[in-house]
């Protein structure tokens, strides 16, 4: 055990707007992927208002009716990776291109945050950038280049 | 020696026929195995089984943990018994040399690249279901065939071996889409394939459909 959990971010941009029949397959899905991630193990937190005003402030795509925002916090990456792809939610992921524009940047980034801590959505975008502008390291990284946890001593040093 | 050698030595422990069905059948198995229980299915003596089992350790293709099979505690409860199951690694050899696993990274690149996540599951479901035809009836051998390590819980079958894993772990949504379509193509009107995934394998399980 660590006191540090993993937060995690995706964005995608749909191909119309949310109350369109093009992507009505998908928004009909929403409720019942997030109750399917919140009974997983590992599950700790995901944000549900992702438009605050200080975040449309620096983050103006956020208020696009087509922009999607997902972010959550988990005990792990492995718990994570579980509800990502080895559960009823990897039926809906496996559709990504049927409702979602191809992204031309990294549109997944994790951070660990001190266990307790809630990102906001500026905070969790400033992920993104981050792993846009320098590639993964220990401040945002992807499944692939994960990192490891801090120092349990570290903790309350960084958010 | 190089990463070559390592793989002929390893792999070179299953030359003797006993031995391989000795590891098939641990790395088949639902659960941990041990000693009596591998002897038993092999159709050998314990002692047999048992030094077969610990040359298989050593070469590093299963691991080993110990626990009481009666779980009973304390004195009186005798020595745990030694158990086996699949070690994690992956050994592959071709002669003459081969990067199929190199090409697929590659090609998956490219695929998750250019966003064809749809027509890659189509072209699966579609060889799941030539497959499908082709076996006739007996999904079970058609899985055990792809090296899934097919296994029957209840109604339902399971797959103890994810055949795609290195390339899964590094393209999860493309090559688990993938794999999810390919054997909704096996699965054929008979079986329905969901997510229900088991702990080191594939994230697929088959069951039934009623009307069949």
């Amino acid at each position: 055990m660590t006191g540090y959990q993993l937060a995690q971010i995706n964005i995608g941009r749909l191909l119309a707007p949310r109350h369109s029949p093009l992507v009505a397959d998908f928004v009909d899905q929403l409720d019942e992927m997030n109750a399917l991630a919140e009974r997983s193990p590992g599950f700790v937190w995901r944000l549900v208002d992702d438009a605050e005003p200080a975040a449309v402030a620096a983050h103006p795509e956020l208020a696009d009716e087509k922009f999607q925002l997902n972010c959550s916090v988990w005990e792990s990456v492995e718990a994570l990776w579980e509800y990502a792809f080895r559960s009823d939610h990897l039926r809906v992921l496996s559709r990504r291109r049927e409702w979602f524009e191809r992204p031309d940047g990294p549109h997944q980034a994790l951070w660990w945050v001190p266990a307790g801590h809630r990102p906001t959505a500026a905070e969790a975008m400033g992920r993104i950038a981050r792993l846009r502008d320098h590639g993964p390291g220990p401040d945002a990284f992807t499944f692939r280049d994960r990192h490891p946890a801090p120092e349990a001593r570290a903790a309350g040093v960084r958010v | 020696m190089t990463a070559e050698d390592d793989s002929y030595a390893v792999l070179g422990a299953l030359g003797d026929p006993v031995r391989r069905r000795l590891y098939r059948h641990v790395a088949g198995a639902p659960e941990e195995v041990g000693r009596d229980a591998a002897a038993e299915a092999v159709g050998i003596s314990r002692s047999l089984a048992a030094f077969h089992l610990d040359k298989l350790v050593e070469a590093g293709l299963l691991t080993v943990s110990y626990r009481r099979l009666s779980g009973r505690t304390g004195p009186g409860a005798g020595r745990p018994a030694k158990l086996y199951r699949r070690a994690e690694g992956e050994f592959a050899v071709s002669v003459p040399p081969r990067s199929y696993d190199a090409a697929g990274r590659l090609l998956a690149e490219t695929v998750e690249r250019a966003g064809l996540d749809l027509e890659l599951q189509a072209a699966a479901k579609a060889a799941g279901a030539a497959e499908a035809d082709a076996a006739g009836a007996d999904l079970e051998e058609a899985l055990r065939a792809r090296g899934y390590a097919p296994f029957r819980d209840g109604e339902v079958l399971r797959l103890r071996n994810c055949p795609f894993h290195a390339l899964a772990e590094a393209f999860p949504g493309l090559v688990c889409g993938m794999n999810l379509a390919l054997l909704d193509g096996l699965a054929g009107e008979e079986w329905s394939a969901r997510m229900a995934a088991c702990p080191g394998g594939c994230c697929v399980a088959l069951s039934k459909n009623k009307n069949h």
